[in-house]
């Protein structure tokens, strides 16, 4: 088999299933510390209890991202050496300070929180929690800076065939970054307010200590309502980005095979990828020129001019991206956003209404609506990497040329089948303590009056199961 | 010193501090089996919690040395990182395999009561820690002997050529010396009955270990350059750490286990050293030609990067030893076996 498509797969599949476990650890180590905050601000045995049960999800869910994790750094390594060798001098810092910088901070003091209980007065068990929640969103800066740099690469010159850094500040500063990061860390919090209300929306649907999680709800219902606007205003700023610095990625996402001044926004385009065309398409005029330009004119490159001008500028070759992979990535995103923005309202306004206990039926949808903000970041993902194509470094190096020329495809079939079938088995393993440990609710009682009691002393008994 | 030295030195520093601190957490899981047994299952399964709750605060910690020492090597050394991680493909792999499914089951395995559940987080832990011990030694041990590398920095040796026999000697004396090691910090963590047989455990692995360790001393004389780089006399080095994991014998007989484990460390310290000192200035070795070899220079970021990454290490290096010192302060107390206390 193609030792390329093999290391694209397993590429693909690993950091993915990275990202599965990554936005929650982002989102609920803030939501877990604001929680733990509020009990040693008020003494308020209820928010211990949150910060208890939330806690124990949190946990199991930051064991799956830490193991995950590390495949992705020796990743680069073993199946894309040359792509090591050529990024290398500016690649691997962001890598190494990562390392330094955040992943120590998150693993030793959730060691400490988890274990730390008796041990620490409520203040500094509080500040652990919150060095695990800085921790975990500064590792997803540096990754960003590092990821940022194959997009829209700065900072750089090459030399005998390598890239260079020359400017250390450009690349962290990288505009890409500042849009790109806030997008994740937003998106963190969507996809914990969003686990917690929908988690939150079981017990109180059966009317399980519905005090701990009326709060819960409440508070991810902020959150997370919050958290997707400015997920889509990041967005929003992403997008614009492209139209100078990636506009294939862009056009690609908008299936605009041509150039349009005023250019218009797709609803939906069913395209023929042969003859790179439109079969069908529902399009609103001036939309996309709207959007890129803040004005109702402006030009917007389409795929096959994009294509004619690279090839002037790199060389004979295909530079666009597989269409159809971007463009639906693109639409489920944000379709996906929408949809979780009207449920953040919702959830907000049953909240207002104090009205989490009457409207049981729709409080169902929380539950479901865990899934949502996990579909939209694969595709966010997805569409930025696969709208890179051929590219690996942007401009620089293309895929083929970054893979790790000494390893035989046997090798990293074997691999890329293992590793599926294992984070199979594991995924299986880590639903299996969520959903029991979600069903379980907090310790010690399994059940509470349905009327609302008064906040009283719960002693927490740190045994596991 | 120049810069590259000084990177050098930086990433020595930091797989030792991998070595000694994860050493012990896969010693504690290598010995899970043996010394996590009881009378009776539940007391069987009470001694492996135990056993689990004394590196419970500190594995995850430990182990982002390990992430800390690639990410170093992939910033300073670029070229190095790429043949070595791509050469050493499958052993690498496997190692990720047993890392992937020993994190998991740290965390999982108390979280269910049914008894094929614990036995299987168990397994992970314990060839989760087997595994990578044996690796690593077999990796480190290559890296002295010298490995095929052509004139384009690519690793041409394949699979079976990282299994020989002085390279299987690394594996299995790294894993006695983490057993050893973390023999000997049970019993610093643990208390009664438990205790004493982690103690039994430490001095019956002190005589193979230290056995070993010569083995390994003569076949790096036999097998690599250390000769031609070091001198037939290689130094205080090397010999104080043989004196050292004798001395472990000698303290671990008088039970003064903290001592103990001091010499243990320095054991894995003057051990990596010595690879270190026969390395440089390379840092892989090609042993169709010397010519090909991967040296501190030729497989280098550019000064500014090593620069940039300095100043870095400098801020932060100090803080994570601050920090992470402070958590094992913090949880310096023994182990009971008592179910009430226990977290993991």
């Amino acid at each position: 088999m193609d030792p390329v498509l093999l290391a694209r797969f397993q590429f693909a599949i690993t950091t993915i299933y990275h990202f599965f476990f990554v936005p929650l650890t982002m989102g609920l180590s803030i939501i877990v510390a604001l929680m733990e905050t509020i009990y040693v601000r008020t003494g308020r045995d209820v928010f211990k209890s949150m910060t208890k049960f939330w806690g124990k999800l949190f946990i199991i869910n930051f064991a799956m991202g830490v193991v995950t994790g590390i495949v992705q750094e020796f990743q680069f390594g073993m199946n894309w050496a040359d792509f090591s060798r050529y990024v290398g001098d500016i690649f691997g810092a962001p890598l190494a300070i990562e390392a330094l910088s955040a992943f120590f901070l998150e693993s030793v003091f959730l060691g400490v929180w988890i274990f730390g209980w008796q041990r620490l007065s409520k203040g500094l068990h509080a500040a652990t929690i919150w060095m695990v929640a800085i921790g975990s969103n500064i590792s997803a800066l540096w990754i960003l800076i590092a990821n940022a740099f194959m997009q829209q690469p700065v900072g750089y010159a090459v030399e005998n065939g390598r890239a260079v850094l020359t400017d250390f500040a450009a690349v962290v500063l990288n505009p890409k970054v500042w849009v790109m990061f806030p997008h994740t860390f937003s998106a963190g919090l969507v996809t914990a307010a969003f686990f917690v209300m929908g988690i939150s929306a079981y017990h109180l649907l059966r009317k399980q200590h519905t005090i701990i999680f009326n709060h819960s709800f409440q508070i991810a219902a902020i959150i997370g309502s919050i958290a997707v606007v400015l997920v889509a205003l990041n967005g929003h700023s992403q997008t614009q980005q492209l139209v100078s610095n990636q506009p294939m990625k862009l056009a690609s996402a908008e299936a605009l095979w041509e150039t349009e001044d005023p250019a218009s926004l797709s609803i939906l385009t069913i395209g023929d990828l042969t003859l790179r065309d439109e079969v069908f398409s529902i399009r609103i005029p001036r939309l996309l020129s709207l959007l890129s330009f803040n004005q109702l004119n402006g030009k917007v490159m389409g795929i096959n001019d994009l294509q004619a001008e690279y090839e002037q500028l790199y060389g004979t070759g295909n530079y666009v991206p597989p269409v159809a992979i971007v463009y639906w990535s693109f639409r489920i995103m944000v379709g996906l956003g929408v949809l979780m923005l009207l449920l953040g309202l919702y959830g907000l306004f049953l909240v207002m209404g104090d009205a989490t206990d009457s409207h049981t039926t729709s409080l169902k949808i929380f539950l479901y609506a865990i899934s949502l903000p996990y579909l939209a970041n694969t595709a966010g993902w997805m569409l930025t990497e696969i709208g890179r194509v051929p590219w690996v470094v942007f401009g620089l190096l293309k895929i083929p040329e970054g893979i790790s020329p000494t390893v035989p495809g046997s090798f990293v079939l074997t691999s890329l089948i293992l590793f599926t079938l294992i984070y199979a088995a594991l995924m299986a393993a880590d639903v299996y303590l969520l959903a029991k440990y979600a069903r379980m609710g907090p310790t010690p009682y399994t059940a509470e009056p349905s009327q609302p009691a008064p906040d009283t002393e719960i002693t927490f008994s740190v045994a596991a199961e | 010193m120049d810069l590259n030295t000084i990177w050098f030195i930086l990433i020595a520093v930091l797989y030792i501090g991998f070595f000694i601190l994860e050493g012990f957490d896969f010693g504690v899981g290598i010995l899970l089996p043996f010394l996590g047994r009881g009378s009776n299952p539940e007391e069987t399964d009470l001694r492996r919690r135990v056993i689990i709750n004394t590196i419970g605060p500190f594995w995850d910690g430990n182990e982002v040395w390990l992430l800390t020492a690639g990410g170093a090597t992939f910033a300073a050394f670029p070229l190095w990182y790429a043949t070595m991680f791509s050469g050493f493909y499958l052993p690498f792999f496997l190692l990720l395999v047993a890392l992937i499914l020993r994190g998991v089951a740290f965390e999982f395995r108390s979280k269910d009561q049914h008894p094929a559940w614990r036995k299987l987080w168990d397994w992970s832990i314990f060839s989760g820690s087997l595994v990578p011990a044996l690796l690593l030694g077999v990796a480190f041990a290559n890296l002295a002997r010298g490995v095929p590398i052509d004139g384009n920095m690519n690793y041409v040796g394949g699979f079976f050529y990282l299994l020989n026999p002085y390279a299987l000697l690394g594996g299995i004396t790294t894993i006695l010396v983490f057993a050893l090691h973390g023999a000997i910090y049970l019993s610093l963590k643990t208390t009664a009955e438990l205790q004493g047989k982690c103690e039994q455990a430490a001095w019956r692995l002190w005589m193979p270990t230290v056995f070993s360790l010569l083995l390994l001393l003569i076949g790096t004389y036999l097998s690599t350059e250390i000769v031609d780089r070091l001198g037939v006399n290689p130094g205080i080095i090397p010999i104080s750490g043989i004196v050292a994991v004798l001395l472990s014998g000698y303290f671990i007989r008088r039970r003064r286990l903290g001592l103990a484990f001091i010499s243990t460390m320095f054991t894995i310290a003057a051990t990596l050293l010595t690879f270190f000192l026969l390395l440089y200035p390379d840092v892989m070795i090609s042993s169709l030609d010397p010519v090909n070899s991967l040296t501190i220079y030729n497989s280098a970021s550019s000064p500014y990067t090593l620069r940039i990454m300095t100043i870095v290490a400098l801020i932060f290096v100090p803080v994570v030893l601050l920090y992470q010192g402070w958590s094992y302060w913090i949880f310096r107390k023994r182990i009971k076996s008592d179910p009430q206390t226990l977290t993991y």
